[in-house]
């Protein structure tokens, strides 16, 4: 614990150091030696599954500074802590362009901050402080956002963010109230022994308001708009950890209320087949790197709702083994959604450093030029796309055997299972197209536009963050079956007993996919070296590439972003709902043609934009109340007063 | 494992990746006598194989060491594929509960190498041919995936040996019009993958129709070799799946190996009689197909 406040007190002090004294540095160290203090204080309780804890009074009403860190808090932690440092490492260098026009020490606090509030978020046991630290988070993130407020999609995006941050909140609220009211006290250890309706509702506003945080379809709305308008390294952290915030608050919540009905689950994998399919769709139609990276984290936290959705669904039936693989599965999808998205931003970040822009139909051949960042995406491409032998692929096995337990059992089950199959298979299919898209089309063939040939490779700062990133990807991936050491530590606090990850059979799987993966590599190294044994000495000519005949193939002949995207982009056209806008050339001596599409958000298209108008036509008809006379206004209050006045005692 | 068992493993691995490139010769085979042609020899493709393994190579300028490690990535992972594989009566070199998502996470790995290094030419036509192939292999992986499912039920065994023994040994009651179903599904899924007509055709002469070949125009000598080797590995692969799926593999070396000449037949039999759909049709196929194993699901999930 004591680790804990020392990092907290390191964040929030070097933090204010930099933004008063106007030097990054002090925020940079700060940054990281408060990180790495974090990470020394997760270590105790993920080791040996000791929870520490801190209560000290607080004048607020209802409130305590409760803190306490189980292996669960811990768990998250750890991704919080890594990325936090990282990133901060990443923004020294990407911050560098920003360093005359602005002082940037204000950044370095509000980043310091949100780090620090992040940490209390998971560590805090009472509901005001939690509420507290929550607010902190969402404000100390809006200001990173409209970084460059001086643009005016950045204050959009920032705004959007603002409003539906605090709906989010709301709805919180009002389950921290409900929740108190009936425990009498405000402390998470008070909270439960509710009926079972109660308990539904105050699960269904968990998962309305923490879901907001969370990014679950339809309440996503603000990620796209937030992620591409902040710099990298915050869309990193937002995108890999912030957004995880809200999955930390509803599994708390889940802990407090206990295993619940089977519906849940049910409502869990729901939620989690409409995020995943429709976040991944969504991305594949985007042509901003940053936007579509912003949809694939919808995607991805819809896989994550599927797995601990299962998990629930275990519990609630009673099957340990589904209950153990869906929530490892989903809270390892969860780090690794951490890891390779953080790299992914950290890279497009480079790339839109470097080449000036994130639209992917402007970008091309990046590799050549920008071999390290290319490599890194490259890897963390495959990552997310759940292939093997990287990380991604562990989590989603975990969620996908765990589904093909359910389908093998009797009853409504097998349904969930198969739902979870046959989405998981979907969604990683389109990931595939998606982000052998992104990749391809930014960092392979030649430029699409002239402008980008000055492109260079980031610097030294920036690429270090990506490698420990990559690392920690193959890490996982290749060591999965030692990792899971604590497993029983962090299922602990779900609800999933001591002995049902053994029971699970997992471990002897998770064996068999490293003695796969090392397989893997043995083969593919003797292979390359086979190639290169056969290619020695023979000619190895250099030319065009073969466009049938045709000897001059130019760069604005490539296949582009949207027309790779095109077949899926038709085939679920009801959903997408693409816009075309085509002008045909025309007349005896035509002119040149244009075809422009976008893909604007269906949820805020079709259920936010409608619902803010018919709130606002509604609010209208009081707008006679806002006059503008100070005197009628203090009228007004004295009229309410007295009615109230005489309501209450007559 | 004993060691006798890992042998007999082995060995199959090596008779499979030794067989493999015969099959595409059965099918073409099979096609000639259907044109009343006498078509080219049976090992066609091997001589193709070692021909190619023994020229040198020419790289496009736009090409960087993505457009090399794809070929070699692709081979690895069909290659691994085959220690997932029981054939015959003898067990997969490697078993394990869910071990066939490891298998569909190979044969996808190997696709996104395919589809990135026909990217990274900067052709227009292979750019076309991955999109193409993204789109189907997408329709694809739910099939894939949901036909295992109905197998997993139907004999509660989460590897492919397991399924594979009890389907052929302890096959349960009344369950022949499921594995009907889930074979059907799992045959449009394996034309599909495998670049075969009614999908594709693998002896289309025009670059704009092709998706399997298109992707590979750019590649030459040793990397050819390896992509139309692992490209013959994978039609072994998926095709010892539909036979397993029918109950044949798991009865023994001569079933199954009867099963896949007379998948092979099969499949020069399609090619023969069928054209190419066309490509806006080929997502109701794969839809078609889904509905196929959903519904051998809904059968498994109505008997006792």
């Amino acid at each position: 614990m004591a680790w804990l406040l020392l990092s907290l007190g390191i964040l929030l002090a070097s933090g204010l150091a930099a933004w008063v004294l106007r030097r990054e540095s002090i925020g940079l160290a700060g940054a990281l030696v408060g990180c790495a203090a974090g990470l020394a204080s997760a270590a105790a309780p993920l080791m040996t599954g000791r929870s520490c804890a801190l209560s000290l009074p607080w004048s607020v009403p209802y409130g305590s500074f409760h803190l306490e860190i189980d292996a669960l808090s811990a768990f998250f932690l750890l991704p919080l802590f890594l990325v936090g440092a990282l990133s901060a490492v990443y923004a020294y260098g990407y911050l560098a362009p920003y360093r005359k026009s602005q002082p940037l020490g204000r950044t370095w606090f509000f980043y310091n901050a949100l780090v620090a509030s992040m940490a209390l978020v998971v560590t805090a046991r009472n509901a005001v402080l939690f509420l507290t630290a929550w607010e902190a988070m969402a404000l100390t993130s809006f200001f990173l956002v409209v970084f460059e407020s001086e643009r005016k999609d950045a204050r959009e995006a920032g705004w959007s963010y603002l409003v539906a941050g605090h709906l989010g909140t709301a709805f919180l609220i009002i389950l921290f109230v409900w929740l108190g009211s009936r425990a009498g006290s405000l402390e998470f250890e008070r909270f439960g022994n509710l009926d079972s309706r109660a308990a539904g509702m105050l699960f269904l506003l968990a998962l309305i308001g923490f879901g907001t945080k969370a990014g679950f379809f339809p309440l996503h709305v603000w990620l796209p708009e937030a992620h591409p308008a902040a710099p990298s390294h915050v869309s990193a952290l937002m995108s890999g950890v912030m957004i995880k915030m809200g999955i930390y608050g509803l599994l708390r919540i889940y802990i407090c209320l206990g295993p619940g009905p089977a519906w849940w689950g049910w409502l869990m994998v729901a939620v989690g087949v409409v995020s995943g399919v429709l976040g991944v769709l969504f991305a594949l139609a985007q042509s901003d790197l940053k936007r579509l990276l912003a949809y694939s984290s919808v995607e991805n936290i819809g896989i994550i709702a599927l797995g601990l959705g299962l998990g629930m669904l275990g519990r609630s039936l009673g099957i340990p083994a589904l209950a153990a693989l869906g929530f490892a599965g989903g809270l390892l999808h969860l780090l690794n959604h951490a890891l390779f998205k953080s790299l992914l931003f950290l890279g497009a970040g480079a790339v839109a450093h470097s080449a000036g822009t994130r639209d992917i139909e402007h970008l091309g051949g990046l590799a050549k030029a920008m071999p390290w960042t290319a490599g890194f995406f490259l890897l963390g491409a495959v990552a997310i796309c759940g292939l093997p032998p990287l990380n991604g692929f562990v989590g989603e096995f975990l969620i996908l055997l765990g589904a093909y337990h359910g389908a093998c059992a009797v009853g409504h089950l097998a349904a969930a299972g198969a739902a979870a199959i046959a989405a998981i298979a979907l969604i990683g299919g389109l990931a595939a197209a998606c982000f052998t898209r992104a990749f391809g089309i930014v960092f392979l063939g030649q430029p699409r536009r002239r402008h980008t040939e000055s492109i260079h490779e980031v610097g030294w700062s920036m690429r270090i963050p990506m490698a420990v990133l990559a690392a920690s990807c193959v890490a996982i991936g290749l060591g999965a079956p030692w990792l899971f050491a604590s497993a029983d530590r962090v299922l602990g606090p779900l609800g999933v007993g001591a002995g049902s990850w053994a029971g699970s059979g997992a471990r002897g799987c998770l064996l068999g996919l490293t003695l796969l993966w090392a397989g893997l590599l043995a083969v593919a190294l003797a292979a390359a070296g086979f190639r290169r044994w056969l290619l020695g000495g023979r000619p190895i000519g250099e030319g065009g590439t073969w466009d049938c005949g045709y000897d001059r193939p130019s760069e604005r002949m490539q296949y582009t972003a949207s027309s790779f995207a095109q077949p899926l982009i038709s085939l679920f056209a009801p959903v997408l709902r693409t816009r075309r806008e085509l002008a045909t050339p025309t007349g005896y001596y035509p002119g040149p043609a244009d075809l422009a599409t976008t893909t604007p958000d269906i949820a805020s298209r079709r259920l936010f934009s409608p619902a803010y108008e018919a709130m606002q036509a509604l609010l209208a008809r009081f707008r006679w109340l806002q006059h503008g006379y100070l005197q009628l206004y203090v009228l007004q209050l004295a009229v309410t007063l007295l009615v109230l006045l005489i309501w209450k005692l007559g | 494992m004993e060691t006798g068992l890992i042998l007999s493993s082995a060995g199959g691995i090596a008779g499979a990746a030794l067989a493999a490139p015969l099959l595409s010769g059965v099918i073409n085979r099979t096609k000639a006598v259907f044109a009343g042609r006498r078509g080219q020899p049976l090992l066609q493709a091997y001589h193709d194989i070692i021909k190619l393994l023994g020229k040198g190579a020419v790289y496009s300028r736009t090409t960087t060491w993505v457009f090399r490690a794809g070929p070699v990535i692709q081979f690895s992972c069909a290659a691994l594929a085959l220690a997932l594989l029981p054939m015959g009566s003898r067990p997969a070199l490697l078993a394990f509960p869910g071990d066939f998502i490891c298998l569909a996470g190979l044969l996808a790995l190997m696709r996104f190498f395919l589809m990135t290094a026909a990217l990274d030419t900067g052709s227009s036509f292979e750019g076309m041919g991955a999109s193409r192939e993204a789109a189907f292999s997408a329709l694809a992986e739910p099939v894939f995936l949901l036909s295992l499912a109905v197998l997993a039920r139907l004999t509660g065994a989460l590897s492919l040996s397991g399924m594979a023994s009890r389907l052929a040994l302890h096959p349960a009651e009344g369950s022949g019009p499921v594995l009907a179903l889930t074979a059907l599904a799992l045959f449009v899924v394996f034309l599909a993958e495998n670049a075969r007509v009614p999908v594709d055709d693998p002896n289309t002469h025009l670059e704009l129709t092709m998706i399997h070949e298109v992707m590979a125009l750019d590649h030459g000598g040793p990397d050819l070799a390896f992509i139309q080797y692992a490209a013959q590995l994978k039609l072994w692969i998926m095709g010892i799946l539909v036979v397993n799926a029918l109950g044949l593999g798991g009865r023994g070396g001569w079933a199954c190996a009867g099963g896949m000449a007379a998948l092979a037949v099969l499949i020069g039999i399609v090619e023969s009689t069928m054209a190419r759909l066309r490509l806006l049709r080929v997502p109701q196929l794969m839809i078609g197909a889904g509905a196929l194993s959903l519904l051998a699901l809904l059968l498994t999930l109505v008997r006792p």
